[in-house]
């Protein structure tokens, strides 16, 4: 049920959090939007989850956990960033772009 | 019914989605994202994942989105100049995501009968007989609950990927404390 439609939302909605990596400079919409594109193929999984028994709910799970983890550490490396230049910007960080 | 609200949430979290990417202050661009995972969580329900939905409205509104809030907060991120790229940067953003999506789109078109033919190679069988794991599935969530339909295969089946996922948040929170340190 509702396949299609699902995986249409899905499609949209990991496009728009491509295209929000791709236009933002702030490290912490950045990472907003890695969020979103976790959170469409969540939905793909929950949508295919229907007819392959619960194997893609427990695949969302992990996938939280996972996300979870991420937000910590990559929050916790943006504030000492942030403590050691003062912003939050890509284009003033680029020490590792050689 | 249940169609019509799903479109609904659908479209709403693409469209909050759409603002949180343009909108220029990081701490509306989250509430935004609220609201998209808050719609994703009424999908998850549509499509009969109830636990799922519950866990998204804790983890990901609940606990993930206030981190990014208070980190926002403790940045004083507020206003400021605007942080989206340039015109060149965006034309190469929207060509590429566009793209993308459109390509992504082909995904609409499937519905139960192409995905059991794709599976197969055959249209002789019925997506019913195809797809019996998840007859199988239903039946242990009317037997056990939506929770032990779950719970079970997590601690038997992928029992090896529950313990790593303990140890990776462990991992997760000794890294934020060493990170968070005045002096790393």
């Amino acid at each position: 049920m509702l396949l299609g439609p699902a995986l249409a939302f899905s499609a949209l909605l990991f496009s728009i959090g491509v295209l929000g990596v791709l236009i933002r400079r702030n490290a912490i919409v950045l990472f907003m939007c890695i969020e979103l594109m976790l959170n469409a193929v969540n939905l793909t999984f929950i949508a295919l989850a229907q007819y392959h028994g619960v194997g893609g709910q427990l695949m969302v799970f992990f996938v939280m956990a996972v996300a979870a983890a991420e937000a910590a550490v990559g929050l916790a490396i943006i504030l000492a960033v942030f403590r050691h230049t003062t912003s939050v910007d890509l284009k003033t960080n680029t020490l590792l772009q050689g | 019914m249940a169609d019509t609200i799903f479109m609904a949430l659908g479209t709403i979290a693409v469209l909050s989605a759409v603002f949180c990417v343009f909108q220029r202050n990081a701490l509306a661009a989250a509430i935004w994202l609220v609201l998209t995972m808050l719609a994703l969580a009424g999908m998850y329900l549509i499509l009969g994942a109830p636990f799922i939905a519950a866990i998204q409205v804790l983890v990901y509104t609940g606990a993930i989105m206030v981190l990014f809030i208070f980190v926002i907060m403790l940045l004083h991120l507020g206003e400021g100049a605007s942080d989206i790229r340039g015109p060149g940067a965006k034309a190469v953003g929207l060509v590429l995501s566009v793209g993308m999506g459109a390509f992504l789109l082909r995904l609409a078109g499937y519905d139960p009968a192409l995905l059991a033919f794709e599976l197969t190679g055959t249209t002789d069988l019925s997506p019913a007989a195809v797809f019996e794991t998840a007859e199988v599935a239903r039946q242990a969530a009317e037997g056990q609950g939506v929770i032990g339909a779950i719970a079970a295969p997590l601690f038997s089946t992928y029992l090896v990927p529950f313990e790593v996922t303990s140890l990776l948040l462990l991992t997760a929170i000794v890294g934020a404390v060493v990170l968070a340190k005045r002096r790393i």
